[in-house]
């Protein structure tokens, strides 16, 4: 597999603490990658590194061996990266067919368009997208009225509307119940199969890192202390020590899951 | 020579002490209660009025300190009646609801100022033992304005020990951040507000009481000094006392200067020192990027308009059209009155409503047009047709200067820059008479002769506001429009799929100030005159009142807000204390109706729609 | 201690909470299950009175405290720490704590900084850093001593385990734990039934505003439907 999304010594300093430090790793093409870690150690600096929320003081980005370093968020859009919020973020005033609507609007350059009807352009590649995610019947719906899982399918079906070749999500599943949680990483998990997509996620809960990932990269006071197989990761004393503790509390424990944790 | 530029050093310095005091007083109360406070220049006018009744009553040295710390002890306590009786309601309420509560405080204040100290100009005494000038470098300098000068840094001193040193100012501190978790930690808030708003009244009625040695009271005192004082908050950042000391200082200082080389630069440079700040620093020199956004409420998706609503329109329309047959006279004045107002509401709901922009100076893009088309006319000799395209052309212009700043901005840091730019047009219509004529305005600007006729003009005001309503309309179902609104909602996402928010933004601000400049060039000729006061502070609330009387939440909305505001003021302005009265009225909507018109009536048909069986 | 009966919650139109129905005895510590939106939130919201209930009752150690106001709320001896880590971020560790200092009170365990930086070492080296430059799972730490500052009888924490890393996760759970030995109740709200069986006597497991499920964790197991369908395990 080649690399499609390649991180080189990037760095990022707030003041006199530095958030990020060196931190190298490349993301495969049609991998699915995540990014864990303690609070606090830069895993959401990175990811805004990544498209262009927080500029870089050091290091690079590319893409497909093109630097995207220091690029607007939206002309890394524009490259073919999109991204889900670990809070989601859609437009509360319109429907759900016309939120994805809209990044198809944006795809298509049509923004400046005073005169035709919004809600009437790329309806049917709207409605393609949200099947693909199982919101077909909740197209006309208003998008404050959806329940939390289905605004995190909303997001994603925004996110894939330009046909990114990457994608980065953000704590995809913060907030959601067990089986809303292995329901939306098994879609978004058959997308990568099928689509070819890479994709690029940070995760607290590791279940679900454990159960999808291809490759678990580890950070810690901005460094990054280790990168492996689900399976290499668990057993790495250090992560233990900073992060994963002792597996009380997921049915993955520190050594490979006897009968999950301290549950009967 | 040095002499004397230590001098203008000094009297910059002397200025911006009283300007320190009463915009940190605005940056506190900003910081705690997220309430811009309209009225405040209105509690600096009456600490003024009320120090020169004391000053000139109590004698002596002892006398003229005791007076000036009086008035502001008591411009604090009638702050604290304000925030108690009106604002302790509206905490929740979005920005605009504010603003124009705190508006209808300022009508009520001077009309009471009016009625207790007369409109006539009152100059209060020089302080005692004060009352010479020193010479430094061979200059004469007032003693008053060296006592000022140690007086500014002494009060941000004292601030400053007040909120890093004691319980209670943590907790406005803490208030500033979470004022809801603040209370869950046992704090009363309402204790907490009211004595937070009572500090900054205070800092603003000793800002008012320390100039009456300076400068005459009079009634034009608060309106003068809000503009400046949004100024300074906004460059020094919103809550910050050390930034908005930094930033009079910086301002007052510069004006002392600036004046020396064009008397006429301090209506435009505090506009500037902000333009160059807000480009480095978005949020101010001591500013964060904190939530600057009072609550929103979601909104529903919009809806193309069913058959009934586009028959009811239509048969608006025809009415309208045929309205000159059934009279010639007043209802025609009436009319145009009507459609000037709907245009300018709409334009502006197109920005606020729409575009989630809140704009405290949209009057400013209607008298541009109002101004240009006039002059066009006057100056140009231009016939009335293309003056009148004139109007919207210079409009948007205007719309495009100050629009560019202005979407760098958001939330409040928006809306006082867009009041900052409308002062400083009204200033420059005010002072630079040989052009547009000052506080006389510009008279004679009739229409047309083949359109002298009311009829055929009330035709031509149907056509050009008709087009601009629908043109409104369209964008805001259009993809452009449906961007706006996207950034209202989340700026975040709009800038994750790819669109540039800001260019957007700014040419929505443009097209609202291109339609708001159609409004004041049909006004113009409907009135044959313009003043400065279509730019004011008063006409830019007006259509803030329009928008919020029919309802934010609504593209029909304006038009009902307008309809209705027109006939009320036709109303009101009749009577006496007329400015009394109209701020009732409008903290009586504010209080009682907070979704206006359009929500009232949508809220009735959903009432009878459940009444009817399904 | 705190009884709650028949509670109804709205959110503008929304009815958020339809008849809840709970209580939580002196010394107890009660898990609050259900999924994101279940109405959770809302009802440590409606206990602490930042929401106002439309009708029903709360009492607390025998006092009526419906819709009294939150600052009521906490001087009574309900102490609240919300989800999503509300630290003041520009005020510093100890000025943080110093917001919720109350006096202390004969029928609750009272708690000092010495005691409280005894409890959380991690803030005891950072007292004069400002909040927001903490990490995650510090914040987390900071908002529950900021509470305890106030010597709470019980305490309302809202989803203590949320987006923070599993090895804080286990430290919170000691945290309950000594809050309990201290003599505190306690009222946690969760997702996670794992977290909530380490620290917690008893369930109630609410759905859609409505109370499902309340019981021992015994009585949770020997019906497993109930937790597969309000849980979604």
């Amino acid at each position: 597999m080649s690399a499609v999304l390649t991180i080189d010594k990037l760095t990022k300093r707030f003041g006199g603490l530095t958030a990020v430090s060196d931190v190298s790793f490349a993301l495969k093409a049609g991998e699915f990658l995540a990014l864990i870690g303690p609070n606090g150690a830069g895993k959401t600096t990175c990811f805004n590194m990544l498209n262009g929320y927080i500029k870089p003081d050091g290091g690079t980005v590319a893409l497909k061996g093109r630097p995207i370093t220091g690029l607007a968020p939206r002309a890394v859009w524009r490259l073919g990266v999109g991204r889900t919020f670990q809070i989601t973020q859609t437009f509360a005033s319109m429907t759900v067919a016309e939120n994805v609507q809209m990044a198809l609007i944006s795809h298509h350059r049509r923004t400046l368009d005073l005169f035709s009807r919004a809600s009437r352009l790329y309806r049917a590649e709207a409605e393609a997208l949200l099947s693909r995610v199982g919101m077909l019947g909740e197209a006309d719906r208003a998008a404050t009225a959806l329940a939390y899982g289905d605004l995190k399918r909303l997001e994603l079906a925004v996110a894939l509307a330009h046909a990114p070749t990457v994608l980065l999500m953000d704590e995809p599943t913060a907030g959601m119940a067990q089986a809303e949680r292995t329901a939306l990483m098994a879609l978004v998990a058959d997308i990568v199969a099928a689509e070819g997509l890479s994709v690029l996620f940070t995760e607290h809960d590791m279940d679900v890192v454990f159960n999808h990932a291809h490759r678990v990269l580890v950070l810690n006071r901005g460094e990054l202390i280790a990168e492996g197989t689900g399976e290499e990761i668990r057993a790495n004393a250090t992560v233990q020590a900073v992060y994963l503790g002792g597996g009380t509390l997921s049915s993955f424990g520190a050594t490979p899951p006897q009968n999950g944790g301290v549950s009967p | 020579m040095m002499g004397f530029y230590f001098a203008q050093l000094l009297t910059g310095l002397a200025n911006a002490s009283s300007l320190f005091l009463i915009a940190s007083g605005l940056s506190i109360i900003f910081g705690v209660t997220r309430v811009v406070n309209f009225a405040h220049g209105s509690l600096y006018m009456l600490g003024a009025y009320i120090a020169y009744s004391l000053v000139t009553t109590l004698p002596g040295v002892f006398g003229f300190w005791t007076g000036v710390i009086l008035a502001a002890v008591a411009t604090a306590f009638i702050g604290a009646a304000i925030e108690i009786l009106i604002l302790r309601r509206i905490y929740h309420s979005p920005e605009l609801f504010q603003l124009v509560a705190t508006f209808g405080v300022v009508l009520i204040v001077q009309d009471a100022a009016l009625a207790i100290w007369g409109s006539e100009d009152l100059l209060g005494p020089r302080a005692p033992l004060l009352d010479r000038a020193v010479r430094i470098f061979g200059e004469p300098i007032p003693e008053y304005d060296l006592a000022l000068i140690v007086i500014g840094p002494v009060v941000l001193g004292l601030i400053w020990l007040l909120f890093q040193r004691t319980r209670w100012g943590i907790l406005v501190r803490a208030a500033t951040q979470d004022r809801e978790m603040v209370g869950a930690l046992g704090v009363n808030q309402h204790v907490l507000f009211t004595s937070t708003f009572m500090v900054g009244s205070f800092l603003a009625g000793l800002g008012g009481a320390l100039q009456v040695p300076r400068e005459s009271v009079n009634l034009l005192m608060d309106l003068n000094i809000i503009g400046q004082a949004f100024v300074v908050v906004v460059i020094g950042g919103m809550g910050s006392v050390t930034g908005a000391f930094v930033a009079a200082v910086i301002i007052s200082v510069a004006n002392a200067f600036g004046v020396l080389v064009w008397p006429q630069i301090s209506l435009i440079l505090p506009f500037l020192v902000m333009a160059v700040v807000l480009i480095v620093r978005p949020y101010g020199l001591f500013g964060t990027p904190a939530s600057a956004h009072g609550a929103s409420v979601p909104e529903a998706p919009l809806r193309a308009m069913p058959p009934a609503g586009i028959a009811v329109a239509a048969i608006v329309a025809v009415g309208a059209a045929l309205l000159p047959l059934a009279d010639d006279g007043f209802l025609l004045v009436l009319g145009i009155d009507l459609l000037v107002a709907m245009l300018f509401a709409a334009s502006l709901h197109l920005l606020m409503g729409v575009g989630g922009m809140v704009s405290f100076g949209h009057a400013a893009y209607f008298g541009l047009g109002a101004y240009a088309a006039a002059l066009a006319v006057k100056s140009l000799g231009l016939p009335m047709l293309p003056a009148m395209l004139l109007g919207p052309v210079a409009a948007a212009f205007g719309a495009m200067v100050f629009g560019w700043f202005c979407v760098r901005l958001s939330g409040v840091y928006l809306a006082m820059l867009t009041l900052a730019a409308a002062q400083i047009l009204w200033g420059i219509t005010f002072q630079w008479q040989s052009v547009t004529g000052g506080d006389d305005g510009i008279l004679g600007v009739w229409p047309a002769r083949w359109a002298s006729d009311r009829a055929v003009y009330f035709y031509i005001a149907l056509a050009l506001c008709g087009a601009g309503l629908l043109i409104i309309r369209r964008i805001a179902h259009s993809p452009f429009g449906y961007v706006l609104r996207g950034g209202r909602d989340s700026a975040l996402r709009a800038e994750a799929i790819g669109i540039d928010l800001k260019a957007h933004q700014w040419l929505g601000f443009i097209l609202a100030g291109a339609l708001a400049g159609v409004a004041g060039s049909v006004f113009v000729f409907s009135k044959g005159s313009v003043f400065p006061d279509t730019l004011a502070i008063g006409h830019s609330v007006d259509g803030l009142i329009m928008v919020l009387l029919g309802g934010v939440q609504s593209l029909l909305g304006p038009l009902f807000g307008a309809a209705a505001f027109v006939l009320i003021e036709d109303w009101v302005m009749r009577l006496d204390h007329w400015r009394a009265i109209f701020g009732v009225i409008i903290l009586a909507i504010v209080l009682l109706a907070p979704d206006g018109i359009a929500g009232g009536v949508g809220r009735l048909l959903t009432l009878l729609r459940l009444r009817r069986p399904a | 201690m705190l009884e709650v009966t028949a509670l109804n919650t709205f959110y503008g139109g929304a009815h958020i909470l339809r008849d809840v129905t709970l209580a939580v005895g002196p010394h107890e510590v009660l898990a609050l299950l259900g999924r994101n939106g279940a109405g959770k939130s809302t009802t440590m919201r409606s206990v602490m009175g930042l929401v106002r209930p439309r009708s029903g009752r709360v009492t607390f150690a025998g006092a009526d405290m419906t819709g009294a106001a939150p600052y009521k709320a906490c001087r009574a001896g309900l102490g609240y720490v919300p989800e999503d880590r509300r630290v003041f971020r520009e005020l510093t560790v100890a000025e943080n704590l110093e917001v919720g200092r109350r006096e202390a009170r004969p029928d609750a365990p009272s708690w000092s900084v010495d005691q409280l930086f005894g409890l959380f070492p991690n803030l005891a080296e950072r007292r004069g850093t400002a909040a927001g430059r903490l990490s995650g799972g510090e914040q987390q730490m900071l908002t529950i001593a900021r509470t305890l500052m106030g010597n709470p009888r019980l305490i309302l924490l809202d989803e203590p385990s949320e987006g923070i890393s599993p090895l804080i996760v286990e430290q919170m759970a000691q945290v309950i734990g000594e809050m309990k030995s201290r003599g505190l109740a306690v009222m946690v709200s969760e997702q996670n039934l794992h977290f909530a069986r380490l620290v917690a006597d008893r369930a109630v497991i609410i759905e859609k505003g409505e109370v499902r499920f309340e019981g021992t964790f015994a009585a949770l197991d020997a019906a497993p439907e109930i937790a597969r369908e309000t849980l979604a395990l």
